[in-house]
Order: C-alpha cells, then sequence, then structure tokens
C-alpha cells in the first residue's frame, strides 16, 4: 500500500519540479513517497536531455534573446529536481545579460549550475565566483589590488550567504579585498573566428597580499579562505534555509526584510539550518529533509507560482512543446510578459517572489497565456483530456464536468465561490451528450472551455 | 486643488540602479571635483553650462533646453541619513519613506488612498511597464500596471464577442471575494475585478490618440508615450509611474551613462512637447529619483553606490531652478570619508510635491515633517 497519492505527488512534482502530465502523476503515485523524493535527488539515475535534437534547431546563441530553450528543458528534462535547481540558483544568483558582451556566457552559467545543482554551498560560491559572467556582472574584473571596486564582496554577503545585518561595512571591504585578482580572459573577438568564451583567470600580481580582517578572522585571506569562513556562519546556514523555504514550501518576506522579519515558519527554518551545518552546507540531505517534512507535505498552494513554473507547469498539461519546434521564442517570452524575464532579472537581488508577481497586468498575462494553452484542442495534452472526459460517451452533468476539470488539471482544490460561479458558466447548457457528431463537437467545445476557466481562476495561481 | 481647471497629474519617473548625480549635473567650476573623479569625469569644456558653476551633462541636451526655459527644478543633494548602499534596500527606503523598518506600503500607494478613499476609480494610478513597484504597493489600493496598451485584458483569446462576454462574467464571479481565504487569496481576487474594470476603461485610449511628436524607440520613450495616451484619454488618471533602468554604472561608465542620459532627456521632452500640443502640460509634474547617487571617487571604469543622489521636478508650473543645496565637494566634508553628504531628505521633496502640487497632507505619507521647497509657481 502506498503512503502516497495523486494530490501529494503533484504537489511534490509542482514544487521539485514544473509538474507533470495525468499519465506521469498516476504513475508515480502508486509508489512510495520517500522513493519519489530519493529518485529526485538523484538526477543521474535518468538521462540527460537530448541536446543534440536541442541545438539542431536552436543553436545556443538564441537564449541569449530568448530563453525558451531553457524552458524546453524545465518541460522536457527527466530530472525536475536538477533542472529546479538550476532556476532555484538562477533566483539567487541572478545574474542579467545586460552587461554580457559574450552570447554564450549564460549558457555556461546554467551548464555550471546544472553540475552543482545538488552539491553543497562552498562548492557553489566557489564556482560562481569564478564564472565570468557572474564576474562581469558584479564587477569583479574592476576589483583590483590598487582600486578596490567592492560590488561583488558586498553581494556575495548581502545576497549570496549571510544576509543584510550580520557583517559590517569594514567586512565587506575586506571581503572584496580578498577577491582581488579573480577576473576573466578576454576572449578573442567574435569575428572572424566566431564565438569563444571568457575563462576565469586568477591574476596573482593583482591580488592584494595584505593581511586582512573578516568577520573576526585575520589573515592573508583568498577568495576561497572567505568562503570558508561565511559558509560557517550561522547566519549563513539560516539565509540558504529561508532561501529554499521560500523557494519551495511557502512564501516568505522578501529578502532584504530577512534581517527583520522573523521566518514564517521559525521551526522549519531552524530544522533546516540544523541540517545545513551539520552536513556542512551540502543540499542533498537538506532537500531530503525538507521534502520528507510535514511542513512541505502541508504546505500545498502556499506559494504563488513563479512565472516560469505558471507557465512551464501549463505546458506541461497542454502538451505542447515536447519537439523543438519554431514555437520555442513565442514560449519564452511568456514569462517575461509576466515579470520574469529569465536570464535578465531586474537586479541583483532577483526577483520579488510570492504576492508581488501579481499585479493587474501580470494577473493578465497569466491568466491569458494558461487559457489561451488549454483552449487549443489540437495540442495533444488537451486533446487526450477532451477525450478522456467524453471518452466512454456517458453524460457529464455540469458539476461533474466542473469537479473533473479542476481534477485534471491540478488537482485544483478551489473555494465555494470559484465552483459556484464555474456551475453557474455551465448549468445552463444542462448534460454534456456525445450520442450524434452535433452532441459530441458542442460538448467537446465545453470540455475546453471549462479547462480553459479551469485553468483562469486564482486558485491555479497557486503552486 | 485644479489646475487650468484640472486636477494635478504627478507623473514619477524612477532611475534605476542609483544614478550618477554628479556626472548629470556636473559642478565643473570645481576644482574637488576633478580631484575625485579621475576617470569618470565630463571634461569641462563638453559641459552645459548653466549657473552656479554647474552643468548638464552633454547628452542630456534636451533637459538643458527646459532647464532654460525654466521648467527644471533641480534638486541637488537629495538622500536621508543613514542611507544604504545596498540598491534593494534604498530602493525599498525609497518607495516606503521607511529608513529604519522595513515598510509593506508605497508612499504612492498611501497617496492614492488619500486621492481615492473610495476606490471610484482604477485608473487613479497607472503604472506604465510590467510589475508593479513598491511605491505604489498599499491594502486595498487599486494601480493598474499596464504593459501593452494596445491588448490590455482578461481572456482575450476567447475570440467570440457573445462567450468572452460570457467568461468574463465568470471570471467575475470567480474573483469575487471568499471569506477567510487569506490576504494573498483577497489581493488576487481584488487585483482581478481592477484588471476587468480597468481594461474596459483604458480601451479607449490609444483609439483617442494622434500626434505629430515623433518619441524614439527606446524604452523610456515608449513607456513616457504611453504616459501621454492615457493622460490625454481623460481618464481620471493622478499618478503615473514608470523606470528606466540601467543606472548602476560600476563599470563602462563613460559609454553607458551618456546614453542613459540623451535617452532619458530626449524622451521627457517629446513629452511634454506631446502634453503641450493637445494643451494639456498645465496639469502635469514630472518627478525624477533614483535611489542613490554615486561614490565620490571613481574606481577606474565606473563608480560604486554612495550617496547624495538628485532628482528634477520638472513641468510647465515649475519655476525652474536649482533648489537645495549642491553638496560640498571638500574633502573634509565628505560623509563616512567617502560619499556626499546629503542637504535635503527625500521626504522632504516628496513632501513639496504632495502638498504644493497634490494638494494633500503629506505627514501621514510620508511618515512625518520635512522640509520642503517651493519649486511651483503660484
Amino acid at each position: 500500500m502506498s503512503n502516497n497519492d495523486l494530490a501529494l505527488t503533484a504537489h511534490l512534482m509542482r514544487r521539485a519540479g514544473f509538474g507533470a502530465t495525468r499519465q506521469e502523476l498516476e504513475e508515480l503515485s502508486t509508489r512510495s513517497y520517500e522513493s519519489l523524493v530519493d529518485d529526485l535527488l538523484n538526477p543521474e539515475r535518468f538521462p540527460e536531455i537530448e541536446e543534440d535534437v536541442l541545438d539542431r534547431y536552436y543553436p545556443e546563441i538564441t537564449i541569449h534573446n530568448n530563453p525558451g530553450t531553457w524552458l524546453y528543458r524545465m518541460i522536457n528534462t527527466k530530472r525536475p529536481l536538477e533542472e529546479k535547481m538550476v532556476l532555484f540558483l538562477h533566483h539567487v544568483f541572478a545574474t542579467a545579460y545586460s552587461k554580457d558582451g559574450a552570447p554564450f556566457s549564460h549558457l555556461v552559467q546554467l551548464d555550471l549550475f546544472r553540475r552543482i545543482a545538488l552539491t553543497d554551498w562552498r562548492t557553489i560560491l566557489v564556482a560562481v565566483s569564478r564564472d565570468p559572467l557572474m564576474i562581469s556582472w558584479l564587477d569583479n574584473s574592476e576589483n583590483h589590488k590598487n582600486e578596490l571596486n567592492e560590488n561583488y564582496g558586498r553581494e556575495v554577503l548581502e545576497l549570496f550567504s549571510m544576509g543584510i545585518g550580520s557583517y559590517t561595512e569594514d567586512d565587506v571591504k575586506e571581503c572584496a579585498r580578498a577577491f582581488t585578482g579573480w577576473t576573466f580572459t578576454q576572449p578573442i573577438p567574435l569575428y572572424p573566428c566566431g564565438h569563444y568564451l571568457p575563462e576565469f583567470e586568477y591574476l596573482a600580481e593583482d591580488h592584494d597580499e595584505g593581511a586582512k580582517s573578516f568577520l573576526g578572522h585575520t589573515g592573508n585571506f583568498n577568495g576561497e579562505d572567505v568562503i570558508d569562513i561565511v559558509v560557517r556562519q550561522p547566519a549563513t546556514a539560516e539565509f540558504v534555509s529561508r532561501h529554499l523555504y521560500s523557494f519551495f514550501v511557502a512564501d516568505e518576506a522578501q529578502v532584504p526584510a530577512w534581517s527583520v522579519e522573523p521566518p514564517r515558519d521559525p521551526d522549519a527554518i531552524e530544522a533546516l539550518s540544523r541540517k545545513f551545518i551539520e552536513s556542512g552546507g551540502s543540499l542533498r540531505p537538506l532537500l531530503r529533509l525538507l521534502f520528507n517534512s510535514d511542513f512541505f507535505k502541508e504546505a500545498r498552494y502556499a506559494r504563488v507560482k513563479s512565472p516560469a513554473e505558471l507557465v512551464v507547469g501549463t505546458v506541461k498539461v497542454s502538451g505542447a512543446h515536447r519537439f523543438p519546434d519554431p514555437g520555442l521564442v513565442q514560449l519564452g517570452e511568456a514569462p517575461e510578459y509576466m515579470g520574469q524575464h529569465l536570464t535578465n532579472p531586474p537586479t541583483v537581488e532577483g526577483w520579488h517572489t510570492g504576492q508581488e508577481w501579481i499585479d493587474g497586468g501580470a494577473l493578465t498575462e497569466r491568466v491569458n497565456f494558461a487559457a489561451d494553452e488549454l483552449g487549443d484542442a489540437t495540442k495533444p495534452g488537451v486533446r487526450y483530456l477532451v477525450e478522456r472526459l467524453s471518452g466512454d460517451g456517458s453524460p457529464i452533468s455540469p458539476g461533474d464536468l466542473v469537479d473533473r476539470t479542476l481534477d485534471l488539471v491540478g488537482p485544483v482544490i478551489v473555494s465555494d465561490v470559484t465552483r459556484d460561479s464555474l456551475l453557474g458558466h455551465f448549468r445552463s447548457d444542462g448534460d454534456l451528450r456525445f450520442e450524434t457528431e452535433a452532441d459530441r463537437e458542442r460538448s467537446e467545445a465545453l470540455i475546453a472551455r471549462a479547462l480553459q476557466l479551469a485553468v483562469s481562476t486564482r486558485e491555479y495561481q497557486f503552486a | 486643488m485644479t489646475r487650468n481647471g484640472r486636477q494635478p497629474v504627478l507623473v514619477v519617473v524612477q532611475l534605476t540602479g542609483g544614478n550618477d548625480f554628479m556626472n548629470t549635473v556636473v559642478p565643473y567650476a570645481n576644482p574637488h571635483y576633478y580631484d575625485a573623479r579621475r576617470k569618470i569625469r565630463v571634461p569641462e569644456d563638453e559641459v552645459l553650462s548653466i549657473d552656479g558653476g554647474l552643468g548638464f551633462h552633454p547628452s542630456a541636451a534636451p533637459l538643458k533646453e527646459m532647464y532654460d526655459a525654466g521648467d527644471v527644478a533641480v534638486v541637488q543633494g537629495v538622500g536621508h541619513e543613514g542611507s544604504s548602499r545596498s540598491h534593494f534596500r534604498a530602493m525599498d527606503v525609497w518607495h516606503t519613506c521607511e529608513p529604519v523598518e522595513i515598510g509593506t506600503e508605497g508612499w504612492l500607494g498611501r497617496a492614492i488612498r488619500e486621492i481615492d478613499p473610495d476606490k471610484e476609480n482604477v485608473l487613479t494610478a497607472v503604472n506604465i511597464g510590467r510589475g508593479l513597484p513598491r511605491a505604489l504597493v498599499a491594502p486595498g489600493v487599486p494601480v493598474s500596471s499596464v504593459g501593452d496598451l494596445e491588448n490590455y485584458g482578461i481572456l482575450t483569446g476567447v475570440t467570440d464577442a457573445a462567450q468572452r462576454a460570457q467568461a468574463l462574467e465568470t471570471f467575475k464571479g470567480m474573483y469575487a471575494p471568499a471569506i477567510g481565504t487569506g490576504p494573498v487569496m483577497d489581493y488576487l481576487s481584488q487585483t482581478g475585478h481592477d484588471v476587468l474594470k480597468g481594461a474596459d476603461i483604458l480601451k479607449v485610449a490609444p483609439a483617442r490618440y494622434s500626434s505629430d511628436v515623433e518619441y524614439a524607440d527606446t524604452s523610456i520613450a515608449r513607456s513616457l508615450r504611453d504616459v501621454a495616451r492615457v493622460h490625454l484619454a481623460g481618464l481620471g488618471t493622478r499618478i503615473f509611474y514608470t523606470s528606466h533602468g540601467g543606472y548602476d554604472t560600476h563599470a563602462n561608465q563613460l559609454k553607458d551613462h551618456p546614453v542613459l542620459l540623451a535617452d532619458l532627456s530626449a524622451a521627457i521632452s517629446d513629452f511634454f512637447q506631446d502634453l503641450r500640443d493637445h494643451d494639456a502640460s498645465d496639469e502635469v509634474v514630472m518627478l525624477v529619483f533614483t535611489e542613490f547617487g554615486r561614490r565620490m571617487l571613481d574606481n577606474g571604469g565606473g563608480t560604486d553606490h554612495g550617496t547624495g543622489g538628485g532628482a528634477f521636478i520638472i513641468g510647465d508650473r515649475v519655476v525652474g531652478g536649482l533648489y537645495a543645496e549642491y553638496p560640498s565637494l571638500d574633502r573634509q566634508d565628505w560623509e563616512g570619508g567617502e560619499d556626499m553628504q546629503h542637504t535635503i531628505d527625500f521626504r522632504g521633496l516628496y513632501s513639496t510635491v504632495l502638498e504644493q502640487w497634490m494638494g494633500l497632507d503629506p505627514v501621514p505619507i510620508v511618515n512625518g515633517t520635512f522640509e520642503q521647497m517651493e519649486p511651483f509657481a503660484a
């Protein structure tokens, strides 16, 4: 007997991945919940995405203007948590292409995120500090022994590890000093040889070898030494835990408020922080604890879907984009219209999440995207759902139509107000019948409309 | 309070990233400027000189022309005590007027509540752009955020008119307030209803608009053109908001900053020309602000985060000139040995606009009483 049900499986897949098709959910929910978590945490058990097909249709350069190929990965990956962690790291280490002269660099960064997604915070911080795109974005290439640029040094502490309020301005300067000399090679110019990538370069002669006094430690610190000190700070354990909680469990206050606003669930943050310290910042044990916890299982619909989650989750249901067809470019624009331009976050802080995803413009885009996607019965997933409902030809009452469509696109649990309105929409149409061709045509149109309205609900906005 | 028989309108333009005020209104006559800015500087012979030993950056020529016409109040040295060098914290402070606590309500959100306490018009405030700035956020305050003025509305994919009408009725019902579902759900419900209302009204704006002004194809010009289109449609909007990004010039400043200033000042100039052509400039004032200025010393390729930014109040009813004081550039006066000291609190700037232009009591909006300027014609 499984300790699992379809709704819990759907919750796990929405959070640890980007959702799943109905068929996938039905299959997965026959297995034990813990084994699903274990598979998610071990992506190497599953094949990588077939890059050659993607590359043939979308030479990699296109991601620079359009994140459609990344969305394609989110839709089609067999390693959902790995790809979700890439999005998580993009939220935390928000890097925008606006300053980047080298068009491949974001792909390289996302590949890097894929490789380090389930490692530990020290590995992640060192890798990110060596990433040419990050070095360029936060100007560490302008951070010289005799001309300090403290942009990167500050954000390492403020946004990547400890959070504001747990270090001093002097620590910022000392941290920046430790990262002097961390730069990248200038790539060969584009013409005539094509694209070459910048690579990390450590310039010993530009590194400040003087003694530094950082967070109570003194020594001739280099970047790695500073990171070693930082990952041992309880503030870092708590900060990363809050990030994971906010991304996977339930919406937290925005990052700048964390120094003054207590966590939504202090016990959960404490448990995660303890695990962070115990495991030396290792993410797999931390995520295993998180996904298997009651606070996770109980937090259904406690997060507003990010635009990427809404778009990809909806496409999973509609069944579109299972092949890298030309529509990926348009798809790549959809999250941007909802306020999340992937690979181009508004600031180094990343996106404000939760309720702040929603405003009049964003809600309009979200509803219209989902309704258009589900209203198109030529899409295989929509076709599947329509046939599944109409399949055996027995009549469907308006109440059944509403309940079954809400179940098939989620399951989405709605308030009475929402359900009554949906029922009101279909009541006058009477039972759906499939006896004649005309009946069937009319009924299928009503099913498509019911699917559209199901994903237009306010409840569907939550993950 | 009316202007030319019309309600006053405020257009807020946010320069995101921390505009380098010192290289926007350049203290070219002050040797300390050239001492501090070894590389990231505007040479004296390129400055568009105004008065007081100051001059506009050469790329801001349209703004300089407006200044010469007496339409631009330059507010020098605006900031606050304990200014944060974090973009996000600094922007939060500017948005919420809460320099110590973390505020959740925006100052313009509170202003909208005063202007339209019964929420009679969902277009009282309109943000042009995607994503709502915190300045406009306050519980229960409707704001319309418009990314695409041409096709704004819910369920636009349902093409059959009768079916769309029915679907919109259902949408309205689904987004009706539900008891006990929590503040986020309440906010979603309200937003859904506001969008329905706003879309119905906004439909007219593109249709009603025609203009001889050709705006440039830049993001800020497109945004200000949308502001003009909505304003000229006469929909009762009192507060407009839009942002212009890219001002975080840590590096490549000599290349990037002039482009930003050129795009910005051309867009502002075209915007006011457009309004004047339609006899609709008298009731409009624009406030241009940024979260902070840059560090006194440059870093060789750009400038790091600092304090003491500058702001602009622009419009036909503005008495142009220099307001507050340019912060002392003398090294011994630098705050913390690195930054300009502010000479006027940003909440005094807000208070000036709120009280003297919008006719609102600024005290509860900016949380206190702050020294004001007098930049408006009687």
